[in-house]
């Protein structure tokens, strides 16, 4: 087995080689999937633990305060704690509701974060799946959602739930179209759906960089329509604290909530890595042109340490968003997709277009 | 389409607001007929703090009725306070003085400012910015910490009693208050750039909420939701009390009559507040601290009428006496009530986010409203 942190390909292959010697072939491709299975599950609970911890202390720093100190050593124990409360807390359910959908909403929300962090490539060769068809697969997956967002909020039996749920539906719908529209304007610079492809497209310059205007307008729309997308600050319409009390998981306690909790800051660390994989070129380090001594230092980095600092900047970003903006309105948030960004992402996708054609991107 | 539109049936649903809500920030519930997000009517339903206030005063002497003040518009308590001594004070003919006079002006004015520094980050909380609350909250501790010093209370402070005060300053008074206005001055600014100046924020507050100058009239809107419509009701400018005719300021009138025009109200008013307390803070004048008084009060028949501007409106304290050592009827008008009565024209037509932005501009107190 050799481990090289530069490129994970051998790696893989050398544990797959491994399993088929020791067992049959067929119980060989079973044991290989439940191994990646259980590694995306404890990886995306870190995940979970650690962007949970790290939103407290980022929104203690905004608010000039200092966030958990109590719990371990600098409150890092504190949503450990936070946890087992939550497993032990009764799970409890209105009287009328709907049972048995009120109880798969929870898991259905989090069916999409996993799907979707199948195919993200943390570093060469380090990826569950890598097919053709990459960015489609994830926008057409993200929005699997929205129906647990849905079920919860109409299975809560709570008109405030019921609001927050149809508010969420309306924005998720919309809003991925603009999503859908800014990846495809990577997509005619790349000509390949494939996000390896895409991440070694950017070997001599990230696309922000090379593609011209169209990219970082397209960048522009992509974290504004994510964020709505994500609901998080300031389009946090379905949960609104002030307005709707929590939105669609009002009614829900203990392990269900977490689920919810969960599903959220998973899926605001796939919009990160989604960011940074097309428009800020995934694990590749920062190479310029033909800076051979700068890029050479650079490639000293290893690509998954790339990877994570860039996610989690994009991470930073969206937090900041939401710790400084108000809330908009409902249909303040609609006229902002319908009106201003899905016709400018479809003016952005022409002009990309014409860039591409005529050779203006590096 | 059309067919399609007018063949649906909508139906009109009912939801309860509150008491337990996070944005009516107290124990007030507003029953509310929506069309969808769109509000039809708005029933606020009050009696769930009701503690009897009025009535408990009939049964204290003069010097107790003062303290259950404290209880009803809790963020300007001082000059709750401050309404009932001169009330009580009018009916002694007590001469009060010059010293009392300017403290309580200038603590008056600071109660004002920390009011409408806790409203600011409250609005900002309400509107989904949460990071306003801490920042409000972080000057309003300024303010707190001079009013620990002086009377030894933070927030229900009890600091006057029917012909003065109950202890003098503390010598560090002066200072400390020079040393917080020097800070907020820089502060100031910092909130009209995360909120005033934020589209978001604009857009939700702009056209929103709009109530006539005949409405707020007609109401009895006063303060500064009552002055964002044009309604010149400043009591400090128009009868004055205290040592407000010995000091310059402007009377906040906008006319716009929008949540935003009322926004912008408390935020000039916060400056003006500034202003008077510099002009007042060098120039305190030596002396006591309280006139003299009888250990027992007893006012002579009659009825006694007291108007001051506290930091939501116009408060009224209204005390018939029958020459005993107790009031025969004590009826307040507190502001919070009558700023509450005009929610409904307010807020139909809009939606349940310009509900939660309005009642933010009225700055209800519920513990005010109900008393």
């Amino acid at each position: 087995m050799n481990f090289n942190i530069y490129d994970f390909t051998e790696f893989i292959i050398s544990i797959d080689n491994w399993l088929k010697q020791l067992l049959s072939p067929g119980l060989a491709k079973i044991t290989g999937m439940a191994l990646i299975g259980v590694t995306f599950l404890l990886f995306v609970t870190l995940l979970g633990l650690s962007i949970v911890y790290i939103e407290r202390k980022v929104c203690a720093f905004f608010q000039q305060r200092l966030g958990p100190m109590r719990v371990g050593f600098w409150g890092t124990a504190q949503t450990i704690a936070d946890i087992i409360k939550l497993i032990f807390k009764e799970p409890l359910a209105t009287k009328n509701s709907d049972k048995f959908l009120f109880n798969l909403a929870a898991f259905i929300v989090l069916i999409s974060p996993f799907m979707v962090i199948a195919v993200v490539p943390f570093a060469k060769g380090l990826h569950a799946l890598d097919f053709d068809i990459g960015l489609f697969y994830v926008t057409a997956v993200s929005s699997l959602g929205v129906t647990g967002i849905l079920l919860a909020g109409w299975s809560s039996n709570n008109k405030y739930s019921l609001i927050g749920a149809m508010r969420s539906g309306a924005q998720i719908i919309s809003y991925e179209l603009s999503i859908g529209l800014s990846l495809l304007a990577i997509v005619i610079l790349t000509g390949s759906l494939q996000l390896s492809v895409i991440v070694e497209s950017q070997r001599d310059g990230w696309w922000i960089f090379k593609g011209n205007i169209p990219a970082i307008v397209a960048f522009i729309i992509f974290i504004i329509a994510s964020t709505a997308e994500s609901n998080r600050g300031p389009f946090d319409l379905a949960e609104a604290e002030s307005e709707l009390t929590a939105g669609f998981h009002t009614e829900y306690s203990g392990i269900k909530f977490a689920f919810f909790f969960l599903a959220e800051y998973v899926n605001l660390f796939i919009i990160a890595a989604i960011g940074a994989t097309v428009f800020f070129g995934g694990w590749m380090p920062l190479h310029i042109g033909n800076f051979t001594f700068f890029n050479e230092a650079m490639d000293i980095i290893p690509p998954i340490i790339w990877f994570f600092a860039k996610v989690a900047a994009l991470i930073f970003l969206l937090m900041w968003f939401k710790w400084t903006f108000p809330r908009l309105r409902i249909d303040q948030l609609l006229q902002l997709e319908w009106k201003y960004l899905l016709p400018l992402s479809i003016l952005n996708l022409v002009l990309m277009t014409i860039v591409s054609l005529t050779g203006w991107h590096l | 389409m059309e067919d399609l539109l007018n063949k649906a049936e909508t139906q009109e649903y009912f939801i309860n607001m509150g008491p337990q809500h996070p944005s009516t920030h107290g124990v007030l519930r507003l029953m509310l007929t929506l069309d969808g997000e769109i509000i039809k009517k708005v029933e606020p339903h009050l009696g769930y703090i009701h503690r009897s206030i009025e009535k408990m005063s009939e049964k204290d002497s003069y010097y107790q009725m003062v303290h259950l003040t404290d209880r009803m518009d809790y963020l300007s308590c001082h000059i709750n306070n401050e309404a009932v001594c001169l009330a009580i004070e009018k009916g002694l003919q007590l001469e009060i003085p010059d010293r009392v006079k300017y403290i309580r002006t200038i603590i008056s004015e600071l109660t004002r400012l920390s009011s409408h520094q806790l409203w600011w980050g409250v609005m900002g909380m309400d509107l989904g910015a949460i990071t306003t609350f801490l920042y409000g909250f972080r000057d309003r501790e300024m303010i707190t910490d001079i009013f620990e010093e002086t009377c030894g209370a933070r927030l229900t402070m009890n600091y006057n009693v029917p012909g003065g005060l109950m202890f003098d300053i503390h010598p560090n008074f002066q200072k400390r208050t020079k040393d917080f206005i020097k800070h907020f001055k820089k502060k100031l600014p910092e909130y009209d750039e995360l909120l005033s100046g934020n589209i978001i924020f604009t857009e939700r507050t702009k056209d929103i909420g709009y109530l006539s100058k005949e409405d707020a009239i007609s109401y009895g809107v006063t303060g500064p939701s009552g002055r964002g419509s044009g309604f010149a009701c400043d009591v400090r400018k128009r009868i004055p009390y205290s040592a407000y005719d010995k000091v310059e300021f402007k009377e906040i009138i906008y006319t716009e009559g929008d949540s935003f025009a009322r926004y912008k109200v408390r935020m000039d008013e916060m400056k003006e507040s500034l202003y008077i307390i510099e002009q007042l803070i060098d120039n305190i004048p030596e002396g006591d601290f309280k006139a003299k008084t009888k250990a027992v009060i007893k006012l002579p028949d009659g009825e006694y009428y007291q108007r001051v501007e506290t930091a939501r409106g116009e408060l009224g304290v209204y005390i018939i006496s029958d020459n005993k050592k107790n009031p025969y009827r004590v009826k307040y008008r507190s502001p919070g009530f009558s700023n509450l009565s005009a929610l409904d024209t307010m807020a139909r037509g809009g939606k349940i986010a310009d509900l939660v932005a309005m009642m933010s501009t009225l700055d209800l107190v519920i513990p005010d409203i109900d008393r």
